[in-house]
């Protein structure tokens, strides 16, 4: 069952950017793709557990900032070593100057 | 609970292994510079321009101090130009493997990978289980039982450092880990680090890879000439070794086990601009550490970010190698001594803009 929560506003985050949100003792990575769609996965990379939005997001992919594991933030695809689990990727919509993710 | 006791089990899945897991030193939160996002966002861009021109300089030396060395061969004249086509082939190899193998050398994915490969081959690092125990190495820097790159052992062997200038333990060893990946096997410790999934990877690699070398082998001898060797395989590797282990040693040797701020297990040293292009910056170990998604060519300006949280840099090699040389003597008789960074009296609370 859909579960939207309010994670930032549209503005909080630059565009080819990522942004923590943590909620319900979870943490998610909120991303701004360079062509201003919105993504959001789970916050920490599958191989150790390190913070996404501390890495380098480069077009459709994020970077961890530990072992430089790439994902495809869109579908959450692994995309090589030393990644190899893909990443838990969640509905977005943008409401009213929102960003808005589906947690259920 | 496992008890510290000295000499260290360096091996993977020791005694010092479980220590490192019991005081809770596995994958743990090390300390980082509170450098602002938005330049770190700056520091981390990937750009092509500086890897590729880099690039070009350096195919161009292998080729002109490579053709110059077979021009002579086999008069004396060669060895000057056999001693520098080594350094490029034995000792620039590591920065090359090393960089490429974070992505971070180039932003075109494929040329990384080329290079990776290329530079792997030269210095014997198969690709693939290399990729996996440097990616062990920055989750655990110089965490006894856990890091599988900790070069300078405690106590201190002087004469197996002594061979590591001429890459013998090194090329030793590569041999025997060719062999035994080329039969479809990884040793104990290397299961610990290298995932099932990538492991077909290693067995092919290390097929490729003896072909080649026994293909250079057999050319020699059809032609009865060593020249072909000295160009391709172990003996560069061997000869061309001491520039690398020269910068290499610096990174931590002397250095704390077991502590989680890498301003205290690494260095940082002021080098001259040859050493650098051949080491690619890694001079700058501290913040390659800290920040391991900069790319090389960005390390300056986040050392210039860093220095307000960071112990003094080293002003030479030559500085470096007055504290190493002593220390990993002292070493010797006593493994527990270390040498201790002075981190800075009070680190500001925001890094400079």
């Amino acid at each position: 069952m859909a579960q939207w929560i309010e994670a930032c506003g549209k503005d909080d985050i630059d565009e080819e950017d990522v942004m923590r949100f943590d909620h319900g003792g979870k943490t998610y990575a909120i991303y701004r793709s360079p062509d201003d769609k919105f993504y959001a996965t789970d916050g920490l990379c599958t191989h150790e557990k390190i913070h996404l939005a501390d890495g380098l997001v480069m077009d459709n992919i994020i970077e961890c900032p530990k072992h430089n594991g790439r994902f495809d933030y869109r579908t959450g695809e692994a995309k090589g070593a030393p990644v190899c689990i893909n990443l838990k990727t969640y509905p977005v919509k943008v409401d009213g100057g929102k960003v808005l993710i589906d947690v259920g | 609970m496992t008890e510290l006791t000295y000499p260290r089990d360096y091996s993977l899945t020791g005694r010092d292994s479980r220590y490192a897991e019991e005081h809770h030193l596995v994958s743990a939160q090390w300390y980082q510079a509170p450098i602002p996002r938005k330049r770190m966002k700056e520091l981390m861009q990937r750009s092509n321009g500086p890897a590729i021109r880099d690039t070009i300089i350096w195919f161009a030396a292998f080729a002109i101090t490579g053709g110059l060395a077979a021009w002579f061969w086999p008069s004396l004249w060669s060895i000057p130009f056999f001693l520098a086509y080594g350094v490029l082939y034995g000792s620039s190899s590591d920065s090359r493997w090393h960089e490429c193998s974070h992505g971070t050398a180039f932003k075109t994915p494929w040329m990384n990978d080329v290079i990776y490969h290329l530079a792997c081959f030269m210095i014997m690092r198969e690709p693939t289980v290399w990729r996996w125990s440097h990616t062990r190495h920055h989750t655990d820097t110089l965490v006894v039982g856990r890091d599988p790159e900790i070069a300078v052992m405690r106590p201190t062997v002087v004469l197996k450092v002594i061979s590591m200038f001429f890459a013998i333990p090194q090329v030793w060893g590569a041999i025997k880990s060719l062999l035994l990946h080329a039969a479809g096997r990884v040793t104990e410790a290397e299961a610990t680090f290298i995932p099932e999934s990538e492991r077909a990877k290693v067995y092919m690699t290390a097929r490729i890879w003896l072909v080649i070398h026994l293909a250079v082998i057999a050319y020699a001898v059809s032609i009865g000439s060593i020249l072909p060797m000295l160009l391709v395989g172990p003996l560069p590797t061997m000869y061309g070794a001491w520039v690398h282990v020269l910068t290499g040693l610096t990174q931590h040797a002397g250095m704390p086990e077991d502590v989680l701020d890498h301003r205290l297990n690494c260095r940082t040293v002021y080098m001259n601009p040859v050493l650098r292009f051949i080491y690619w910056n890694m001079n700058y170990h501290v913040e390659h550490h800290m920040f391991p998604m900069v790319p090389y060519h960005q390390l300056p300006k986040l050392h210039e970010e860093m220095k307000p949280y960071c112990p003094a840099p080293y002003p030479s090699t030559w500085a470096a190698y007055a504290e190493i040389i002593p220390a990993v003597i002292r070493q010797i008789r006593e493994p527990g001594w270390f040498v201790q960074r002075q981190l800075p009296a009070v680190a500001p609370a925001k890094a400079a803009e």
